[in-house]
């Protein structure tokens, strides 16, 4: 009778257990944030690592001489040299000067180059005569002219921004030629047969749709502005990293030179950061696209 | 008077040095509040007539006159679908069906005020402000629908809208767009390749034959309203359907004998 009784429970026990199993088992379900933020926290700290890593080791290897010091200057000098930079120098200014030509050059680019790529849905003749010389203009090396654009607008601010904004128009205004005849037609109809205008038909579909392409665009413009900016110092001027790196390289100071590339690459990921974030901005609404 | 009517339209496309012609002179006269079904194998004109009656392609004979007015090469006169549903995928679905009014100069408030109880009640409730990515295809083609009703037109061009859609889904679709005719009492013309779907929706049907493309006869469809799934199994219906395919045969054997 007692074993009877054992035995029911047993099996009960058994059944709950197993009840209990299933009940416990994670539903699984897919969750995109989830798995994209897990990626990201891992990425974010293997890039972290990978970074500590590198400037370690550069310091290490021109501490025990496996680098020579001299050419390869060290983390710990560079950070040195920096401080007396900013406090004896004029470091920030120069910062300053630099990132001010680069980001007027690119959103002057950015702006009229767009505007330049977009005009060209207006008409089909317009744009079948402008776009040889399109090609032709984006061929030439903009910075084989700085010399020129230096004497044209003096060694002041002005030439460094016209510098990086040649160097940005006309890769945006492709950009954003590519984006207008990649525009469908049919969606242009749905447009027309709601009564739309030309006007409403650019302002609704072509702009929205040409977007992508310019976005893709920003980020290789920013380095390319930076690159026209440093150029531009490079020829000739009294003020801007650039000028700093060339200085330093007459004097021979190496120091001074990893100083300014330094510098020089973190404004980079300053403004590429920047950019991602303006894609964001432009692209509300559009990540759904395709 | 007619609501709708197309006198001596043609259209002859030329590329290549080559002439095609797309359709014949056709005359059509559609009367106010009907539903008008337009079937023909691929290529005999279907879309190429749409254009002309949406004002997007000037016809190269004739006259379309709406309400006793032409309006040849005048667009956004007559409410079109196109064959594809062309939502802007930038846009979320209550803003897509606006799209009319607000090329109106409706402002965005009122607009919206119109649209969100018809997507409520025409199936598309709570998906106002998705993409249209995050929509099956039978939601986009609803959504692209509205938007064609929104736009507030007498007459509406239905350029095979539930081609792309599976049996079920079509079935709820016509049955969906018969409400909303009835609802919204307007002329329609829609595009098919279903003969089922022709005969279960139209009161007339226009067949066209291909190459060239040319009206080859009108027939009328006498089933009464309202349908529901037992009029497909109608003796009528069944009868209607194989005088129908039988033309459509003709026209495939007339072609296989050119070829
Ligand atoms: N823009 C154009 N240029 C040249 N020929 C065209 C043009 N548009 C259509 N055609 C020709 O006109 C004929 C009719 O085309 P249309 O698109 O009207 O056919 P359809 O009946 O709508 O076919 P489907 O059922 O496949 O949609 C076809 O032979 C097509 O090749
Ligand atoms: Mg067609």
């Amino acid at each position: 009778m007692r074993g009877e009784t054992e035995n029911v429970v047993v099996q009960k026990h058994a059944t709950f257990e197993k009840n209990k199993a299933i009940q416990k088992e994670d539903p699984f379900i897919e969750d995109e944030e989830l798995k994209e933020r897990r990626t990201n926290r891992l990425s974010v700290l293997g890039r972290v690592m990978v970074g500590v890593l590198l400037v370690v080791a550069w310091e290490l290897f021109t501490r025990i001489g496996i680098l020579d010091s001299y050419y390869w200057s060290s983390p710990t000098t560079i950070v040195q040299t920096g401080i007396t930079s900013i406090t004896e120098g004029t470091l920030i200014q120069d910062l300053f000067y630099t990132s001010g030509a680069t980001v007027l050059g690119f959103i002057l680019g950015t702006f009229i180059g767009s505007l330049l790529g977009l005009s060209f849905w207006w008409s089909d003749l317009y744009s079948n005569i402008a776009e040889p010389y399109i090609v032709a203009f984006n061929a030439i090396p903009k910075l084989a002219l700085a010399p020129v654009l230096v004497i044209m607008f003096g060694i002041g601010f002005s030439s460094k921004v016209v510098l990086a904004f040649l160097m940005t128009v006309i890769v945006t205004a492709v950009a954003a030629h590519s984006g207008v005849k990649s525009v469908d037609k049919d969606l242009e109809k749905m447009l027309f047969s709601l009564g739309a205008k030309r006007k409403q038909v650019f302002s609704k579909v072509v702009v929205p749709s040409a977007m992508p392409w310019i976005v893709s665009s920003l980020k290789i413009n920013i380095a390319l502005a930076l690159a026209g900016t440093i150029v531009g110092e490079f020829i000739s001027s009294r003020y801007g990293i650039g000028r700093m790196i060339l200085y330093a390289g007459q004097i021979m100071d190496t120091d001074l030179v990893w100083l300014g590339v330094v510098v020089l690459s973190m404004l980079s990921i300053l403004m590429y950061l920047g950019t991602v974030w303006l894609e964001k901005l432009l692209l509300r609404g559009q990540v759904t696209q395709k | 008077m007619s609501k709708l009517e197309f006198v001596n339209g043609s259209k002859i496309f030329k590329k290549n040095g080559q002439e095609t012609v797309a359709l014949e002179k056709t005359n059509l006269s559609i009367e106010e509040g009907k539903f008008v079904s337009i079937i023909g194998p691929s290529g005999c004109g279907k879309s190429t007539l749409f254009n002309m009656i949406a004002g997007l392609l000037q016809p190269t004979t004739g006259q379309i006159l709406l309400d006793g007015k032409n309006i040849v090469g005048k667009s956004g006169q007559v409410g079109y679908m196109l064959q594809k549903d062309l939502l802007l995928p930038w846009r979320t679905i209550v803003s897509n069906i606006i799209l009319g009014m607000e090329l109106r100069g409706v402002p965005k408030k009122e607009a919206e005020g119109r649209a969100l109880p018809l997507m409520k009640k025409y199936g598309l409730g709570g998906f106002e402000y998705h993409y249209p990515n995050e929509l099956s295809g039978g939601m986009r083609q609803r959504a692209a629908l509205l938007r064609t009703l929104l736009y507030d037109q007498d007459v509406i061009l239905l350029d095979e809208p539930f081609g792309a859609l599976d049996a079920q889904t079509r079935l709820m679709m016509q049955t969906w767009l018969l409400q909303i005719w009835g609802d919204f009492k307007k002329t329609v013309l829609f595009v098919t390749h279903d003969i089922d779907e022709a005969i279960y929706l139209s009161d007339e049907i226009y067949v066209l034959s291909p190459r060239p493309g040319r009206l080859k006869e009108i027939v009328p469809v006498h089933l009464p309203r309202p349908r529901d799934e037992n009029t497909l199994s109608s003796d009528e219906f069944v009868h209607l359907k194989q005088k129908l395919l039988g033309m459509l045969k003709e026209d495939q054997e007339r072609l296989q004998k050119v070829e």
